[in-house]
């Protein structure tokens, strides 16, 4: 081809590209003619609707599992819709795939609020990804209600973070929880820590270690991902830890299980919540070659967790009753997993802050109701929310259960803390008796 | 007149202002998308010299992107910058082009395959340092990236030139479109010069080059180095503009994407590997809607981007191995091919 | 003590896993001269074929054979349809093509499957073996998977030292021209030589899968360290191939234990650096002359 020739096709193409780009352009900016007419609308409000939205693994290797997280929130907004919405207005609910990887969060955050101009972001899952957009999402004013994860970013600076709120009790108030439960009544264990290598491992390494620093005779990391965890088993085992703490997520609590049968490693499990699914890990563990493994949810017996709001082993629980019914009515395939109720719980919970928030929807007055009204809202949660003008942090604390045939057997009452060096008492605020009103919806006054 | 559009200079200038007109006519939203697909360019423009020139394929560019990114995230930890931006770029560019040499002084000496699992290797080994040093380099959570706010003078002349004031997120696609058209100039007048020669020569035939006089390990360290160098800006930008330096977001998947990119776009050339970018950039999104459209579920929805692109990778190689590019290149050429002939007879 | 030798004995069984994938690539990379980067996702489809079977309710070792077949089949296929027309030219399309097929197969699996963990039964026992009053880490499926690779190695040094079949693969596979005038239908070696490839890599997937989780991304780990195995045996030799899966596993399993998971990887590749830059040839190909 001739030189000359190939260096104009090179700029012919170069432009081309960057008209093509330009086309583009022009075409994302004619979205702001949305206005449902009602005056100053905020943004993603409308008169009959609201528009939010999240970032969740729906791809790739985090995507077992969490993938299933969304599909329940989306069912109770259907649920919710079916019946009405709030205050007149559905639940319009955009899921975004982000593949747990920060770089695409960050560019799916951005198109969620500048191009689909959503009124709040919801449910976003993920520490390191969720930590590339918290900044963007409070620097842009948009609400970044209960992410899903228990890092402490979510809530522990309200002055740095006005918009962001977390859910779930943090990492590090289950370490604490655990560990003075150990000190007190297992004085004379010797414990061993399993982490995940991330902020969950860390935070809940320092909350145990404010109780337990003279027991501890081991630590393991695993790297998620690297699914042989035999190392980690055998130096845990060397150590000769007599009760493990494991932070760990379902699928790595199911490879720390086989590996210490193959190890004949036999100490007490103490599993996280985020990794104790009796339900999921238990059903993981009892396919194993007829009858090699102790069948069914009852792999799992004698290992000790927390609970922070109801789960599928207890069916005759009034909200797990409820959530089936959603499930039934407005789900898609599937069953109802302890994932999907995790979604549907902070659903719940979205709908209180929207009714809190009263008709004039602004994101400001979100904010503000959820700080006002927010430790008093009575949902699944055993614990109340910790959320105010000083903490943005969510559920306050848990019950330690022991696992019996996949259900959980109380250990201790609700024991509500916070992080730093807070007392941990016992939760007097009847949280964990309350049940879901007949409908469904919750009905929340507004505040004002 | 076609001489003069040919030169690469000039072909920037005019990128340029395509590049000013584009951007300022954007909301945020497409300046963000118009960034990734600058840093997607810089890095895929990087490889395309390297495997479409000199013949030498790497699966491990995303872990040089992240060498880039955290040398980025590391300068720019303080509210207050030590240096200025341009300064960091320069230092981003530097130390991935210092790993780029160590690497490329061992890949000189491996081969097609062999190159190929090395590097995938490399960038799947990469992440795990950040997790291994967590506590200078952030572990998962990665480290923050505190970009410093546009000078002055800068808001002044884009108000002045353009009208409007900067947005945080077009004052960063400007960067990254800047480095892209340095970056590119650059890759052009080295492809096309005394240097560029040797790589392709070397690419053709060992033999013979050999014979010519080349040295082939240097000549093909050389092009790892500008390749890596390139790499390590693309990081740069990545880094300012997504604000976080995590190992996530490095994984091999970008790698493999990068290399998409290059295919796709047609091997070899700067404007097939920046058509990739573009490609990478914007398709996801429409196939994914497209899916949910066709009332997929979102999971479901979500698998279809990278089905597409594998496809769309398999069959290029086999119905179009000169990439989208090079293929349109090719028809006009038949067709020009064609009428001249019939004008001849 | 118990600590060393139990960490030793994981990295002896992952190290055969890795030996298994390894010989995969090498009986492609004999038979036609390409890395199967796809070869993962592969094995991964066919345990999944396999677990499907299972789970329906048949027994253990039909899924395992339905997946060997399956893995066969797939083998033979992927050979005719894809990379037939690649052969021959540039190295660097047929790595492309490979590559576009690993992200089909892991959407497709996605699509297909579901994107979740799931168990996959191991036809032997799970629990380690008890030596005295100490567990060893050696599990009835882990002596099983042991001797499953052992004896595929056998069978295809037999195969391609002693049977006139296995002189024929060689011999496409070395020279195609000088085979087609010997009389070799070179284009049935080829295919057979990755459908044999296939049903290698099947088995590696299965004998990884046994007595553990699999989700579509569960051999991913296992491109590189198998890759890297092949590697270092010279990707060329199936004993070399097992030799290097043993290395590693053997490695790879001390530096997880005894320096932090994160960096096993990274061991991988130092480990790879070092013999590529020492014995570029690998440590047991027959080829002095060949250049990496």
């Amino acid at each position: 081809m001739n030189p000359r020739r190939r260096r104009l096709a090179g700029a012919a193409s170069i432009l081309t590209s960057l008209m093509l780009v330009a086309a583009c352009g022009a075409g994302g900016r004619d979205d702001d003619d949305s206005d449902g007419g009602g005056g100053a609308a905020e943004v993603g409000v409308t008169d009959d609707s609201i528009a939010i939205g999240g970032t969740f693994p729906l791809t790739g290797v985090a995507a077992p599992g969490y993938s299933e997280i969304p599909t329940g929130a989306k069912a109770y907004f259907d649920f919710v819709n079916a019946a009405g919405g709030v205050n007149g207005r559905t639940i319009d609910f955009t899921v975004k795939d982000d593949g747990y990887d920060p770089t695409k969060t960050s560019s799916l955050t951005n198109e969620l609020v500048l191009k689909d101009k959503v009124f709040a972001t919801v449910g976003s899952l993920g520490t390191p990804t969720h930590s590339a957009v918290v900044d963007f999402l409070n620097d842009e004013k948009v609400p970044d209600l209960f992410v899903s994860s228990g890092s402490l970013g979510w809530g522990d600076d309200p002055e740095a973070r006005p918009m962001t709120f977390g859910w779930q009790p943090d990492y590090e108030i289950e370490g604490k929880i655990i560990g003075q439960y150990v000190a007190k009544n297992m004085p004379d264990a010797k414990v061993g820590l399993f982490l995940q290598d991330d902020d969950f491992g860390e935070d809940a390494e320092k909350g145990v270690r404010q109780f337990l620093d003279d027991q501890i005779v081991g630590t393991q990391r695993y790297t998620s991902g690297n699914t042989d965890v035999g190392p980690q088993v055998a130096a845990l085992q060397a150590s000769k830890a007599d009760l493990v703490l494991a932070f760990t997520t379902p699928s790595y609590t199911a490879l720390a299980q086989l590996t210490s049968l193959k190890l004949g490693f036999k100490p007490d499990w103490y599993v996280s919540n985020v990794g104790s699914d009796p339900a999921l890990v238990g059903g993981l563990l009892e396919k194993f070659s007829e009858g090699k493994v102790p069948g069914d949810a009852s792999a799992l017996n004698g290992v000790m967790t927390s609970e922070y709001i109801p789960g599928i082993d207890a069916p005759d629980n009034a909200w797990v009753q409820l959530w089936q019914k959603v499930w039934d009515a407005n789900g898609g395939q599937g069953e109802l997993t302890n994932y999907r109720i995790y979604g549907m719980s902070w659903a719940y919970t979205f709908v209180q802050a929207l009714q809190a928030a009263g008709k004039d929807l602004t994101r400001e007055g979100l904010v503000e109701a959820l700080e006002e009204a927010g430790s008093s809202l009575e949902g699944p949660n055993l614990a109340p929310y910790r959320y105010s003008e000083d903490s943005h942090l969510g559920i306050s604390g848990m019950e330690l259960v022991t696992l019996e045939n996949g259900k959980g057997k109380p250990l201790t009452k609700v024991l509500t803390t916070d992080i730093g060096d807070a007392e941990i008492a016992e939760d007097d605020s009847g949280q964990s008796e309350d049940a879901p009103p007949e409908s469904g919806i919750p009905d929340v006054d507004a505040v004002d | 007149m076609r001489r003069l559009l040919g030169q690469p200079l000039v072909l920037a200038l005019l990128g340029a202002v395509v590049i000013i007109v584009v951007l300022t006519g954007v909301d945020d939203f497409r300046a963000v998308q118009l960034t990734q697909m600058a840093y997607l360019g810089i890095a895929a423009g990087g490889l395309t010299v390297l495997t479409g020139l000199n013949g030498q394929i790497s699966l491990g560019h995303g872990a040089l992107m992240a060498i880039g990114a955290y040398t980025t995230a590391l300068l720019l930890q303080d509210d207050e910058p030590t240096l200025p931006l341009l300064a960091v770029l320069v230092v981003a560019t530097v130390v991935t082009l210092v790993v780029g040499a160590a690497i490329g002084v061992a890949a000189a000496r491996l081969h097609g395959p062999y190159l190929a699992g090395a590097t995938l290797a490399l960038a799947v080994a990469v992440p795990g340092i950040a997790l291994y040093f967590g506590d200078t380099l952030g572990g998962e959570q990665g480290l923050r990236v505190r970009v410093p706010d546009p000078p002055g003078w800068l808001l002044d002349a884009a108000y002045f030139v353009t009208g409007q004031d900067l947005t945080p997120s077009t004052y960063v696609a400007f960067l990254g479109w800047f480095v892209l058209v340095v970056t590119y100039v650059g890759l052009a007048h080295l492809s096309r010069g005394r240097v560029g020669r040797r790589w392709r020569a070397v690419r053709d035939d060992e033999v013979a080059a050999e014979v010519a006089g080349i040295a082939l390990g240097r000549a093909r360290v050389s092009a790892f180095v500008v390749s890596a160098a390139a790499a390590g800006a693309a990081g740069f930008v990545m880094a300012v503009s997504v604000r976080l330096a995590a190992p996530s977001g490095y994984s091999l998947t970008l790698s493999l994407m990068l290399l998409t990119a290059v295919v796709l776009g047609g091997l070899g050339t700067l404007s097939g590997a920046l058509v990739g970018a573009a490609l990478l950039t914007f398709l996801p999104q429409v196939i994914t809607d497209a899916g949910v459209s066709a009332g997929l579920d979102d999971i479901r929805a979500a698998e279809l981007a990278p089905l597409v692109y594998g496809l769309v990778l398999v069959a290029v190689v086999l119905l179009a191995p000169a990439g989208l590019v090079g293929s349109l290149r090719l028809a006009w050429h038949r067709l020009r091919a064609t009428t001249t002939s019939k004008g001849a007879t | 003590m118990q600590q060393l030798v139990n960490t030793l004995l994981g990295g002896l069984t992952l190290g055969m896993v890795y030996a298994a994938f390894a010989l995969a690539l090498v009986l492609i990379w004999r038979s036609t001269r390409i890395v199967n980067f796809a070869q993962a996702p592969m094995a991964m489809v066919t345990t999944f074929v396999a677990l499907r079977i299972i789970e329906g309710g048949h027994s253990y070792w039909l899924g395992f054979a339905a997946a060997l077949v399956a893995g066969l089949v797939l083998g033979a296929v992927v050979e005719r349809v894809l990379i037939r027309p690649v052969e021959g030219k540039a190295e660097i399309n047929a790595v492309i093509l490979t590559l576009g097929l690993f992200i089909v197969l892991h959407a497709l699996a996605a699509v297909v499957f579901g994107n979740r963990y799931r168990s996959f039964p191991a036809a032997f026992g799970i629990r380690g073996i008890e030596v005295g009053d100490t567990t060893i880490a050696l599990t009835g499926f882990g002596i099983f998977t042991i001797v499953a690779v052992l004896v595929v190695m056998g069978l295809l040094v037999l195969l391609f030292r002693f049977t006139d079949l296995g002189l024929r693969m060689r011999a496409a596979a070395f020279n195609q021209e000088v085979a087609r005038l010997l009389g070799v239908r070179v284009g049935r070696m080829l295919t057979l030589g990755w459908a044999l490839a296939s049903l290698v890599g099947s088995l590696a997937g299965l004998l990884i899968a046994g007595g553990s989780l699999v989700h579509p991304g569960y051999m991913d780990a296992v491109v590189v360290y198998g890759f890297v195995a092949a590697v270092l045996g010279g990707l060329d030799s199936p004993a070399g191939a097992v030799v290097g899966g043993l290395l590693l596993g053997l490695s790879l399993s001390l530096v997880s234990g005894y320096v932090g998971s994160q960096l096993v990887a990274l061991a991988a590749l130092a480990i790879l650096m070092a013999v590529l830059l020492l014995r570029p040839q690998g440590l047991f190909s027959q080829a002095r002359e060949r250049r990496v």
